[in-house]
């Protein structure tokens, strides 16, 4: 054995990448060389100082955020980029028509597939709503003044509530269209962190609440008196747990 | 619809292969540019890259082939940055004579801070940061570092065991000059 052919091999040994013959051979040869032992333990030691967690760096949620911004950007042309009212409502109708389309043949495809989708429509638009100035349509901390702007635009009356007194304060309320339907976005925020609370009629029965995520967001979704509710921030499970508790009192 | 179908399909897949290993490619990026903006830069134009090409995947390992993608964006952004420094962080007979003078000392090693061991790996050349970290830090097998490195397994094996001898002489001697700084 040359000295580089065993430097290599003791490399291999403690990488795990020896075969067992090899590995024997090699150890039987560690027994009786100081040297390569020597050698042996000083990897070891270099290989423990890089286990330091400290030494892996993980991408930040700006950087998250950012890219997925960009990949649904690149992923499909983007309709929601211009103001609502701007568009004729031919436009609309024609992309509520797609939509429901969309919708229903994703829906025959798989009830499971559908709730992917839907987790990553309301990602998406979560995403939107941080980015520019399409947080709020109605920018209030009353819940009596977003309430009624809801009322106005929705055939449905989403319940508005003022948390601000636990620690989540009322941002105001957006607009959307989602899943084929229209949605209202009550906004929230806690710290930095913004909530956005989506609500729709939904006809099925009460469901209690289900975490999920995606893309680094916590979702948490649920259906009470015919309404269902989604809420996602980047906040952490838990906060939003207790964000939903708040909600559904 | 068939189109829309497609791409949400693209795009669940790209989440489902692609996509868990943002943190392996920062990591990459971070510890190649060697400054968190940069890497967020190289990182970010890796994954859209990948996203592009996303087609020509095959089911392979998914990370292997998000960092190889990093890394070209890597080779390509440290061109732009400076043509010299280049050259001199890919030549492959620096440094040659440093296993010779080793002496090792496993203990001293031990007793190295996070920070010896963080500012050893920046020191050291593109390619041997490369593949030290591909192993200790991504835990990747030599056969998957040969992937992402486009090189051959000899090459990686041989420059894995120039990195150690490295990192362990730079390491030694920063404790050493400690010691000797009262």
């Amino acid at each position: 054995m040359t000295s580089h052919a065993q430097s290599n091999l003791l490399h291999a040994y403690v990488d795990d990448e020896l075969d067992l013959m090899r590995s024997m051979e090699l150890e039987d040869h560690l027994t009786e060389c100081a040297d390569c032992a020597q050698q042996l333990a000083s990897f070891r030691a270099l290989k423990a100082a890089m286990a330091a967690p400290e030494l892996r760096y993980t991408a930040s949620n700006d950087l998250r955020t950012r890219l997925i911004q960009q990949l649904q950007k690149a992923e499909r042309p983007p309709v929601r980029e211009q103001k609502m009212r701007s568009l004729p409502w031919w436009n609309w109708a024609a992309a509520a028509v797609c939509l429901l389309i969309a919708v229903g043949g994703l829906l025959l495809y798989s009830g499971n597939r559908h709730d992917q989708t839907l987790a990553r429509e309301l990602v998406a638009d979560h995403v939107r709503s941080l980015m520019a100035t399409h947080l709020t349509d109605v920018l209030t901390s009353d819940q009596h003044t977003v309430k009624p702007w809801f009322t106005g635009k929705l055939d449905f009356s989403p319940r508005v509530r003022d948390l601000s007194a636990d620690g989540f304060e009322l941002v105001g309320g957006r607009l959307d269209y989602l899943d084929g339907h229209s949605a209202a976005a009550i906004v929230y925020q806690r710290r930095k962190h913004v909530i956005n609370l989506f609500t729709w009629p939904e006809k099925s029965g009460d469901e209690s609440p289900h975490a999920t995520a995606q893309l680094g967001f916590n979702l948490i979704e649920w259906t009470q008196d015919g309404m269902y509710y989604c809420a996602i921030s980047d906040l952490n499970q838990q906060e939003l747990g207790e964000f939903v508790e708040l909600v559904r009192r | 619809m068939e189109a829309g179908a497609n791409s949400d399909d693209k795009m669940a897949r790209f989440e489902r292969l692609v996509l868990p290993h943002l943190d392996s490619a920062y990591n990459l990026a971070r510890w190649m540019t060697r400054n968190p903006a940069d890497a967020e830069d190289v990182a970010q134009e890796a994954l859209l890259r990948a996203f592009r090409f996303f087609d020509g995947f095959r089911g392979e390992n998914g990370r292997v082939w998000l960092l190889a993608i990093v890394r070209n964006t890597y080779l390509t952004w440290i061109r732009r940055q400076s043509p010299q420094q280049n050259a001199t962080e890919f030549d492959e007979h620096l440094h040659t004579d440093l296993e010779l003078s080793l002496t090792p000392e496993s203990d001293v090693l031990r007793r190295a801070t996070v920070e010896q061991v963080r500012s050893a790996i920046e020191a050291l050349p593109a390619e041997y940061r490369e593949v030290i970290l591909m192993r200790e830090l991504e835990q990747m097998s030599y056969k998957e570092i040969a992937a992402a490195t486009e090189s051959a397994l000899g090459t990686v094996m041989s420059r894995l065991s120039r990195a150690r001898g490295m990192l362990r002489q730079r390491i030694a001697n920063e404790r050493r000059t400690e010691v000797k700084q009262p």
